[in-house]
């Protein structure tokens, strides 16, 4: 006890050294590359990274420096401070997403109006790529970051791993995320659905996500539990696999070293092929698995019932990577790429069935014991809402990957109907049932701040998904059929603007539903903020009263009603 | 050579995941395992701090 009188630094904070290490050698590049831009976007995204970068750095310098007599990684605690920041920054990201996603919807609705032509960076062209980055990567990725860094946690019943690295695989992810945005509004992309950052984003998020393997495996790698959790494997295959994916799909060669310009190192079919292998994975792995984790923790945990059966959960796990994987030839379904090679995309894809719905049968059937929550607990609703939205989105994802049923799906408004029926519904409503679950968990309060504000939230969001899915649905399968609709003579019917024409309706009803969706997810970001401050019926646990008696909050499980 | 490839890469590749798969299967459907994953299905029902095991 006598060091404690002594001004000197506790624990092991080498990691500080470490982290300040690598994102100095950095900030030398992006000292260079401002220096030697071959272009104006390479001059603006390494000040950008400067800005960042350097910001990062003199943070990390005046923390660590009034770092007395604390140890910053202390290992008989849970690190839930990273936690609390990522459930910040998903709650940011995700109102930022789905209000570029509402600002497209109009510019599809009345581009007339919506467009602004002496403001290049508006154009739908730019704001869309800035959609998807920012609803899948940015605010998906947040909440599977600070999802993954809490289950890891409390399953292996240690702290996380690396010190001062997760902050920096959080911050760094941050960083990837505003070049990665900013650089589309300036033209900057590789064109690549998905996967548009240029090389150097490309090789910076590499580096992150590099860390974040090393981090989980550190945390799984010192757990005191034997057992590692299911939710763990599902995490893991998503962080490895994503990693297997990003580097793949983003072999490149820059220009210059300086430049932003990189040519891809596939050509054709070739290259047709490793980006949907990619693009469909990044749904299979990103979007997919790694939600699969939450379900498998928060669910379980929220409605304290075990997992139904464990046993269908390791065959849920091992059935769905090993098809998952190759089931992407089925966005090339009337191209050049062989036959075969699509066949192979469709039967996969066809037999992804029975994983997805033995996976959701196994969540759903988790509640046994417990059905009565649906009716009292807006939370578990919204969860299991969500697995009904995965059932259905995974129903017709193989459906829509039949070639003849393709033929009329493909390039219509169908898909996007299906993606936002997984995204909206299935990846949006267990993201938002875990982060109502975990701000009182993390901030030790006995509820959320409103109950009936969830409600609201629910049923606003869900009047929203509807909205979106039938009118698009509407909408493809028009158009689809007026694609193909032929005259007496063999002509075509219909000139392409007619067809554009005629989704104006649903366009408006497409763009209403998104404007509910995101109206919901405002009263969710209030509802947590003002759980987080203790307002409302979000009053503080007596068990929180001493913070080290009990490092976990574990008595937030009992529920406050 | 490519022929060569090409048939070790479909067919080992066909039987490395078949069986890997049967692996897996066995392993979860193993009578023995019950218990432990019986245990493992509780697991996030009472995470005590880091300190206490």
């Amino acid at each position: 006890m006598t060091t404690n009188q002594l001004s000197v630094r506790t624990g092991n904070n080498s990691s500080i050294i470490g982290v300040s290490a690598v994102l100095g050698i950095f900030l030398l590049f992006a000292l260079l590359m401002m220096a030697f831009a071959k272009d104006a976007g390479m001059g603006t995204q390494a000040l950008t990274f400067l800005v960042l970068g350097g910001g990062l750095f003199i943070g990390i310098g005046m923390w660590a420096g009034s770092l007395i007599d604390r140890d910053p990684f202390d290992e008989s605690r849970y690190e839930d401070t990273l936690v609390k920041f990522g459930v910040a920054a998903s709650m940011f990201w995700g109102l930022a997403g789905l209000l570029v996603g509402v600002i497209i919807a109009l510019q599809l609705t009345w581009p007339s109006v919506f467009y602004f032509p002496e403001f290049g960076w508006t154009n739908f062209g730019r704001l869309r790529p800035l959609h998807t980055s920012a609803v899948i990567f940015a605010f998906g990725g947040n909440v599977l970051l600070a999802t993954s860094f809490y289950v890891v946690q409390r399953t292996c019943r240690t702290r996380l791993a690396g010190g001062m690295w997760p902050w920096f695989v959080f911050w760094g992810y941050q960083i990837f995320i505003f070049l990665a945005a900013t650089g589309y509004l300036l033209g900057i992309t590789q064109s690549k659905e998905y996967a548009e950052p240029e090389w150097y984003v490309d090789l910076w998020l590499t580096l992150v996500w590099v860390v974040y393997l090393l981090v989980f495996l550190g945390t799984l790698w010192k757990r005191k539990e034997p057992h590692i959790y299911v939710a763990n494997w599902f995490y893991l295959s998503f962080i490895v696999t994503i990693a297997m994916l990003h580097i793949v799909n983003n072999l490149s060669i820059p220009v210059s070293l300086t430049g932003s310009k990189s040519v891809q190192v596939f050509a054709g079919v070739q290259d047709a092929m490793t980006q949907w292998w990619y693009g469909h994975n990044a749904v299979g792995f990103f979007l997919t698995t790694g939600f699969l984790a939450i379900m498998y923790y928060f669910i379980p945990k929220r409605v304290n019932r075990p997992v139904y059966s464990y046993r269908l959960s390791i065959v849920h796990f091992w059935s769905l990577i090993f098809i998952y994987i190759w089931a992407g030839p089925h966005h090339l379904h009337y191209t050049a790429l062989p036959q075969w090679a699509q066949t192979l995309g469709m039967t996969f894809s066809i037999m992804l069935w029975m994983p997805s719905w033995g996976g959701m049968i196994n969540g759903v059937m988790t509640l046994s014991g417990a059905w009565d929550k649906l009716r009292t607990d807006p939370v578990v609703r919204m969860m299991v809402v969500s697995l009904a939205f995965y059932g259905m989105s995974t129903f017709e994802g193989p459906l829509m990957s039949v070639r003849a049923v393709n033929s009329l799906s493909h390039y219509t408004e169908w898909g996007i109907g299906h993606v936002h029926s997984g995204a909206l519904g299935w990846v949006g409503y267990i993201s938002f049932g875990a982060l109502y679950c975990l701000v009182p968990w993390l901030y030790k309060r006995k509820g959320l701040f409103s109950k009936s504000l969830v409600e609201w939230h629910f049923w606003i969001s869900t009047i929203g998904i509807i909205f979106y899915m039938v009118s698009m649905w509407f909408a493809g399968i028009m158009e689809g059929l007026m694609w193909r609709a032929y005259n007496e003579y063999g002509f075509l019917e219909y000139s392409f603007v007619e067809t554009v024409e005629a989704k104006h309706i649903s366009y408006i009803i497409r763009m209403l539903g998104g404007l509910l969706y995101f109206s919901g997810a405002a009263i969710m970001a209030y509802n947590l903020i003002r759980t987080a401050l203790g307002h409302g019926e979000a009053t503080e646990l007596e068990t929180a009263t001493d913070p080290y008696a009990k490092p976990e909050p574990r008595a937030a499980l009992a529920p406050a009603e | 050579m490519y022929e060569f490839l090409s048939s070790f890469a479909q067919t080992g590749g066909l039987i490395y995941f078949v069986v890997m798969f049967a692996c897996a299967l066995a392993y979860a459907l193993w009578p023995r395992n019950q218990e432990k994953f019986d245990a493992a299905a509780r697991l996030p029902l009472s995470d005590g701090g880091p300190s206490d095991d």
